[in-house]
């Protein structure tokens, strides 16, 4: 017979209130372990999102000009003293200390040509990396596979009238029209978007690139950091992270987080107040037993240990519950949450922050109490003696 | 004050008694008056003797058996146990001298409703370090002596009332100390049990166990060796 046998015998012959116990921890635990997942679920998925939606930085040569357009307004000023990136140097990127970061890396010749007597925008791609960087393109027709296949946007289409199958001439070579671009509302709608380098011969700049998309995945990474290391490896060019979008959906989960937050501490408080009411009930009840260990020789020491190792049992077997309960709503409820979103997985460090938590709030609860039994006059606990 | 037979006087102090207990009284505050529930109380009890306190409900003699158990403190007087002092000792130095010296038998047996019969025998023994394999044997043993010996892994409200109270005499008697305190030991017991349970306590005192007992039923006080009479809160020999 130990001091834990008294614990254990007790917590197993009394169900009932370890149960009630054992809820408390569990529903603060597990409302706390489910907003914190569905919260890290959401930012999983919009990062995965983002990543998805092609390129979250921009390499574009220094140009000590300033832009003359504003919301795809162009109020002329054009730039003469065009500047590009030798193509030998792009994979250089790949060179910065974050390298794993980097996704896609999609790198363009753009270049003004006269087509049947009117000036349009050609765009050369590498179509590999671009198709799968502008994922959300759609097209008649399917995509160029050969150098001399071209990819026109809608109103390209239209002011040229030009279909699938119809052939172009640009510059002295000629091309075949496989795909029009459906209707983006963005700059490729009047563009025509080539091979990379059937384009830098058109436009006579072989072997240079005008300017770099890159897709990168900020899941663990500081999209700066990414940012200037690129800069540090091209001194010549403007390195910048599209971070609006990005800012504006991590601003409202970070809303949300601090609404789980604040929600959580709020449940582990009620969580709390009912250990410590259960807690303090349990220790009444057991003022005539307090006081039976206390005159066959227990110390007051003996006394609390019995009472806060019974507690860090509850919170031992709370807090693994409402870890393992807090991912299963999570599991559960991801899909009304966000559409097509996936349950983040089991988190094992929260999990033990989880159990640890669960313990410390029931030990902390369960002090006051336990500091009461230990302190009762055995005479006055027993009454009859 | 009535010079008694065990009452202390000047020439007998000298022999070494087991307990003493010089001039103790009692008051507690009831409200603003004062109520004396020990006015003053002088004895000894010598190793290896049966005494009984008898005396009527109200009469301070369970007040007394709490403080000669060290549970409760006297308003004045001493208790010397083997010539110590005992309330002049920490509240947690007197928790390990009843662990050590003093077993007692509850009121109405106060066992722990959520332990087998067998563990709360070994209770007194959780906190004296012995191992469990010895810690068994002699709480079996001492099951054995009382005749519970089959009725180990019961639960005590499995049990009849003269059973539960065996079970609470072995648990007082398991860590073998020198004292034992029974407060009203038959009190909750029909006539028949009540006789089983006194002669448990006589072959207990015969075999050298001192017990002192509190009863008011004076036919638990035939096999004793010595009554102390306590009315109005203060003793008188039988």
């Amino acid at each position: 017979m130990k001091l834990h046998n008294i614990s254990f015998n007790n917590l197993n012959r009394r169900k009932g209130k370890m149960i009630f116990l054992v809820l408390g921890l569990f529903i603060g635990i597990a409302t706390i372990v489910t907003l914190l997942s569905i919260t890290e679920s959401m930012s999983r998925d919009i990062e995965d999102r983002l990543d998805q939606f092609g390129a979250n930085i921009v390499m574009v040569p220094k140009s000590e000009n300033l832009s003359l357009s504003y919301g795809g307004v162009s109020m002329g000023g054009v730039n003469y003293k065009t500047v590009e990136f030798d193509e030998v140097r792009i994979p250089d990127i790949r060179t910065i200390e974050y390298s794993k970061n980097l996704g896609l890396v999609a790198p363009k010749v753009l270049g003004a040509a006269s087509v049947k007597g009117k000036d349009v925008l050609l765009m050369g791609v590498d179509f590999e990396s671009e198709l799968a960087l502008k994922n959300w393109w759609q097209f008649e027709g399917t995509p160029p596979a050969q150098p001399n296949e071209l990819l026109i946007g809608s109103q390209t289409a239209s002011t040229f009238k030009l279909g699938v199958g119809d052939s172009l001439v640009l510059g002295d070579k000629e091309f075949v029209v496989t795909s029009i671009l459906k209707p983006t509302g963005a700059t490729e709608d009047g563009i025509i978007i080539g091979d990379l380098h059937a384009f830098q011969k058109v436009l006579g700049k072989e072997g240079k690139v005008s300017m770099v998309e890159i897709a990168a995945f900020c899941r663990d990474c500081p999209i700066t950091e990414l940012v200037l290391q690129i800069a540090e490896k091209f001194p010549d060019a403007k390195v910048t992270a599209l971070r609006q979008a990005v800012m504006s959906k991590m601003q409202s989960i970070e809303m949300f987080k601090s609404f789980s937050y604040g929600i959580a501490v709020l449940v582990i408080f009620i969580g709390s107040l009912l250990v410590f009411v259960t807690m303090m009930g349990s220790v009444n009840e057991r003022t005539r037993e307090i006081g039976i260990f206390r005159a066959i020789g227990f110390r007051r020491g003996h006394v609390m240990q019995i009472i806060l190792l019974e507690a860090m049992v509850v919170g031992l077997i709370g807090g693994i519950l409402g870890y393992l309960g807090g991912n299963t709503i999570a599991f559960t409820a991801m899909p009304f949450v966000i559409k097509d979103g996936a349950f983040a997985g089991f988190n094992y460090s929260m999990g033990g922050m989880a159990v640890l938590l669960s313990i410390a709030l029931s030990l902390i609860a369960s002090l006051y109490p336990a500091q009461k039994a230990s302190k009762l006059d055995p005479s006055e606990a027993l009454r009859a003696l | 004050m009535n010079t008694i037979n065990g009452n202390v006087n000047p020439a007998e102090h000298e022999v070494q008694h087991l307990i003493e207990i010089l001039g103790i009284g009692k008051d507690y505050q009831d409200g603003e008056t004062n109520v004396q529930a020990i006015k003053q109380m002088d004895f000894y009890i010598d190793d290896g003797e049966f005494v009984a306190i008898m005396g009527q409900s109200g009469s301070g003699k369970s007040t007394l058996l709490s403080i000669l158990g060290g549970l409760n403190h006297p308003s004045r007087g001493q208790v010397l146990l083997d010539s110590l002092d005992i309330y002049k000792l920490s509240s947690e130095q007197r928790a390990d001298l009843r662990s050590e010296y003093i077993g007692v038998i509850f009121q109405s047996f106060q066992l722990i409703p959520y332990l087998t019969v067998l563990e709360n025998v070994k209770l007194p023994m959780a906190i004296t370090g012995r191992k469990s394999k010895k810690q068994d044997k002699m709480a079996r043993d001492v099951l054995a002596r009382v005749g519970l010996a089959n009725k180990a892994d019961r639960l005590p409200d499995q049990l009849s009332g003269g059973e539960q109270e065996r079970v609470a005499i072995a648990r007082a008697i398991v860590n073998k100390p020198p004292i034992l305190l029974a407060d009203e030991p038959t009190g909750s017991l029909d006539s028949n049990t009540a006789k089983e349970i006194l002669n448990l306590l006589k072959e207990l005192n015969e075999e050298g166990q001192t017990i002192i007992m509190v009863t008011h039923n004076p036919d638990a006080c035939k096999d004793t060796t010595r009554t102390i009479h306590v009315k109005d809160g203060s003793c008188y020999a039988h």
